[in-house]
């Protein structure tokens, strides 16, 4: 055994695997990327949509949130993946992650906007509509710009946890950080590009949960 | 029938809560300009009375003309019907999200389609209207009870209604603060609005309404000018609640 040193922070396995490791970097950076526009634009969607209450599409909308809640988030794109073939779809690795951790995240982020927008008291709504504000209107310009400030700090915590999620898709062939580092390390039986995957994954995210914070405490002072 | 004389006419609105009946059969007429103020104990009706006049309580049934419209009629546009019928609340209600600016334009913007320009233009006289010129770019947050009381009726003239309704503009406010909103309702008087008042202020009905509606059990129990209401009640209901308002 050469030490610790060799095992983690071999250099010359670093410099022979960093330029894979750094394409599973912008890999994971894109995925991340379009799961939490999906997640967040869907959620909002669906949240919006359950406040005119209409029956049959509400019982839709609780039963894909209820559903997508309680999978685990790996079922979700091993079924994407691996699933829908048989059914005659036929997805890529990147579309499959980004549809089965999108949908997850829009189920959890409709319930925070849902929650937020019943948290509006009903004075706001009457002021609204009491000017002529129709019910779509009461809601793009009263609620929603209350509710969105309300559900931010129910939001990015769920957001940040989905979107470490992309690590998953590792197991569905996208090339993303993890992937590399694993075939990194096997090809060279050595821990270093974990290490360096690691790091990348904090390049990515760190900055992600600074922003959050950023964002809870700058909408923070409504109610 | 003149009915072109009356800006309000209510006929027989009864309005329940499942098995609750609230509203037994009310009928109100109310001229343009007139001032009606409306008391009576809690659970009287008369808030919920108030708030089925622009339809945020939905009538069970009866009928309900605003200046010729039969507002109640299937079909009829009730944002449009809404644009002409002011209402203040007891709670505010001001967007805490928009300044005072933009609690006022906000429907001149959406409702009436006005360019921001003319909105904030329209907007900030009706702030200068209620003593708030300087308050435009403050949040709710940043105003005091009685202020946002004002930007709310503000807000409520902006779109020129015929008829402003009022349920109990001024008991959420220190009793110092109260004083503020009431001048500027005595100024809406003057100026010729047709108001419907739910108040508690009794110095106010007594000396800025035209006509005193006491309200009991979900019905007018009776009704007249403030002098013969005040002085000279014919209901034994009504002696009592002025007694009990009034030595407080």
């Amino acid at each position: 055994m050469r030490g610790l040193g060799d095992t983690f922070f071999n250099l010359q396995v670093i410099e022979k695997y960093l330029p894979a490791l750094l394409s599973g970097f912008r890999v994971t950076l894109a995925l991340a990327g379009a799961v939490v526009t999906l997640g967040i634009l869907l959620g909002l969607t669906l949240a919006m949509v359950r406040a005119f209450r209409f029956r049959v599409v509400n019982w839709l909308i609780v039963a894909f949130v209820d559903l997508f809640r309680t999978l685990p988030q790996l079922v979700v794109l091993v079924f994407a993946y691996f699933g829908l073939p048989y059914a005659g779809i036929t997805i890529s690795g990147f579309t499959a992650a980004t549809l089965g951790l999108g949908l997850v995240l829009a189920a959890f982020a409709e319930e925070a906007f849902w929650a937020a927008i019943t948290a509006i008291p009903r004075g706001q709504w009457e002021a609204a509509r009491s000017t002529g504000l129709s019910f779509a209107q009461a809601l793009g310009s009263v609620v929603m710009p209350q509710a969105v400030r309300i559900a931010i700090p129910l939001l990015t915590n769920r957001t940040i946890a989905i979107t470490k999620g992309t690590a998953l898709a590792s197991v569905i062939a996208v090339p993303e950080i993890l992937d590399k580092a694993q075939s990194a390390m096997s090809l060279s039986s050595n821990a270093s590009p974990l290490i360096i995957g690691a790091g990348l994954y904090l390049a990515i995210f760190a900055p992600f949960v600074v922003f959050s914070r950023w964002l809870e405490r700058r909408f923070g002072w409504i109610i | 029938m003149a009915n072109d004389c009356f800006l309000l006419e209510i006929d027989d609105l009864h309005k329940s809560f499942g098995d609750l009946e609230v509203l037994k059969g009310i009928n109100l007429r109310v001229r343009p300009g007139e001032v009606i103020i409306l008391i009576g104990p809690s659970g009287s009706g008369k808030s919920t009375f108030l708030r089925c006049i622009n339809r945020l309580e939905e009538p069970t049934r009866g009928r309900i003309r605003v200046d010729g419209t039969e507002i109640m009629a299937r079909g009829v546009d009730l944002n449009r019907v809404r644009k002409d019928i002011g209402i203040v609340f007891q709670a505010f209600n001001l967007y805490p999200h928009l300044t005072a600016l933009g609690n006022v334009t906000l429907a001149l913007r959406k409702v009436l389609r006005m360019s921001r320009q003319d909105a904030e233009a329209c907007g900030r006289r009706m702030l200068e209207h209620v003593g708030l010129a300087e308050k435009a770019d403050a949040y709710p947050s940043e105003l005091s009870g009685g202020q946002q009381q004002r930007v709310a009726i503000a807000r409520a003239l902006a779109l020129e209604p015929k008829l402003m309704l009022f349920d109990e503009p001024t008991s959420a406010l220190d009793p110092e603060l109260v004083g503020s909103v009431l001048k500027v309702m005595r100024d809406l008087r003057d100026e010729g609005m047709t108001m419907v008042v739910v108040t508690h202020e009794m110095s106010f009905a007594r000396d800025a309404g035209d006509r005193v509606l006491f309200m009991d059990g979900g019905e007018i129990v009776e009704e007249g000018p403030p002098s013969t209401i005040f002085r000279n009640p014919a209901h034994q209901r009504t002696r009592e609640f002025l007694q009990r308002v009034l030595h407080v």
